[in-house]
């Protein structure tokens, strides 16, 4: 019985298993009825996580001394514009924030207007969907603050967050629910570790909204455009990773 | 119990066996597709940060001419096999794992993640299943349960030599398994899969507002994630050794009671 399990004979059908599981697992990956069973968990996640807690919980907040020597920037770290590059030299004075689509009182903020707003500061991990991490202090207005003033329709569902970069030369959106765009550590950040926000971090303006991964995270904020729908906008589903590599819209786990 | 009960008795019972092939799948595709996940960035740390300029106590380097695992300071060559490999077409690939190891083969993150969570919810729910009937069916009392007897150092000594001159069978006794196997399918079924669980909900930032003391008991999200990573390493060596010991066991045989249910030694027909 030793004799006929062979090394050999294990390496090859064991190989022989993981390339047929390998065909059959990328058969099934390019389907599309397949991946929305899988997608389906993704469903069961975001209704679990939302149903954990007061739903208002707070991402874990942290001290000066748990910084991350740099924070990484990711995705675009400038967006080349002509518009944009002669923004920063004038340090992004004539930089304007419009609150449009389903609102009664549609808003334009100027980039002084919000930092004279009242400000929240916090120390936050930012959670890549890749698996790094990093520790920063983050300072900007409570996005309430702002959709108080703008005043939702009662049709709005979802804010759209547009941004001033292209990837791949398309433009970056990303968007949130109500749920989230109403929690206290949903911001407009225009300042990390006390200093104005970096290029490559997004400067002027990023969103901060925690209890997601990095990628929801939009930086260069121009517009917030509140909707009833995603399908209009982009593809459709919700923000630019979501329509270009299929990430998932709740980007809680 | 009585004579009758006892013969009509499987070695192993049904829900062990629908759990252990339903596991042993959900296994496969969560370590394969884990691996796709970590080749987005495969390096390791410790603590709540992390990122491409920081120390990683591991890390995989790749180029085109070189791959190499690094652990601490000990720099292992891998070329060909990680962090540099040629996939089917003959080209040279520089992602962490090669094609053959993840799911799906191609690399992508999304899709990674999909199969991950997917078949981390079976795994999840099926153990959960398989724990309480364990419970219930006296799967545990009895079958993994450790008797005082066996506690003793002697005993452990005996079944270790015994393991080493590769005799698997207490000769003698009732029990369908041996201390060792005990000790490890208990520090697998409750201690390494939970880990593995609670070790995943800790790296996503939901879960750390919901629950920031699950976060906090690993010592923050880099660390859970080394740590989800290592349970990883172990669970795959307790399938080497499984393996090692069903060949030497006799593969046939002991496939087959997993799948039938097979019969129970020492019982009454015995």
């Amino acid at each position: 019985m030793r004799k006929l399990l062979t090394r050999r004979s294990l390496i090859t059908s064991a190989a022989l298993g993981a390339g047929g599981l390998l065909i059959g697992c990328d058969a099934l990956s390019r389907s599309p009825s397949f991946q929305n069973i899988l997608a389906s968990a993704e469903d069961a996640n975001f209704l679990v996580q939302r149903a954990l807690g007061d739903r208002m919980e707070l991402a874990s907040e942290y001290s000066i001394a748990d910084l991350s020597p740099t924070f990484r920037a990711n995705g675009t770290r400038d967006p080349g514009t002509a518009d944009y590059a002669e923004s920063a030299t004038q340090g992004f004075a004539n930089w304007q924030l419009k609150l449009t689509g389903l609102f009664k009182k549609p808003q334009n903020f100027s980039l002084s207007a919000l930092q004279s707003m009242p400000q929240r500061t916090q120390i936050t991990r930012h959670d890549c969907v890749e698996g790094w991490s990093a520790i920063g202090q983050w300072t900007g207005v409570p996005l309430k603050l702002l959709l108080d003033l703008a005043q939702l329709q009662d049709t709005a569902k979802f804010l759209v967050f547009h941004c001033a970069d292209r990837l791949g030369g398309r433009p970056y959106y990303e968007s949130i629910d109500l749920l989230d765009a109403f929690h206290p550590q949903t911001i407009m950040a225009h300042r990390l570790n006390g200093e104005a926000v970096p290029i490559e971090n997004g400067a002027p303006l990023r969103l901060r909204v925690e209890r997601q991964l990095g990628y929801k995270h939009a930086k260069y904020v121009t517009g917030i455009e509140a909707v009833a729908t995603l399908d209009n906008i982009g593809e459709g589903k919700g923000g630019y990773w979501e329509d270009v590599a299929d990430y998932e819209w709740y980007a809680g786990i | 119990m009585t004579a009758s009960a006892e013969k009509a008795e499987k070695r192993h019972r049904l829900t062990t066996r629908v759990w252990h092939w339903v596991n042993a799948l959900c296994l496969l595709v969560l370590l394969m597709s884990g691996l796709t996940i970590f080749n987005a960035h495969p390096r390791l740390y410790w603590g709540e940060y992390g990122a491409h300029d920081d120390y990683a106590w591991a890390a995989v380097g790749s180029s085109q001419t070189l791959g190499y695992v690094r652990v601490g300071e000990t720099k292992i060559e891998t070329t060909g096999f990680i962090g540099n490999w040629r996939d089917s077409d003959g080209k040279i690939q520089t992602w962490a794992f090669p094609g053959w190891a993840t799911i799906p083969s191609y690399y992508s993150l999304a899709e990674g993640r999909r199969w991950h969570f997917f078949f981390a919810w079976i795994f999840s729910i099926g153990l959960t299943i398989f724990m309480i009937r364990s419970l219930f069916n006296r799967h545990v009392q009895r079958d993994l349960h450790v008797t005082r007897s066996e506690w003793r150092p002697s005993h452990i000594w005996r079944s270790l030599k015994d393991h080493l001159r590769l005799r698997f069978h207490d000769d003698g006794t009732v029990n369908i398994y041996n201390i060792l196997q005990k000790f490890s399918y208990i520090g697998v079924i409750f201690i390494l899969l939970p880990l593995m669980i609670l070790t995943g909900l800790a790296m996503s930032p939901a879960m750390d507002a919901n629950w920031p003391w699950l976060t906090d008991i690993f010592g923050g999200r880099q660390s859970a994630r080394s740590i989800h990573f290592i349970g990883m390493l172990l669970l795959v060596s307790f399938f080497i050794v499984h393996m090692v010991t069903l060949a030497l066991a006799g593969p046939f045989k002991q496939t087959w009671a997993m799948i039938t249910g097979g019969k129970r030694e020492g019982s009454a027909d015995a």
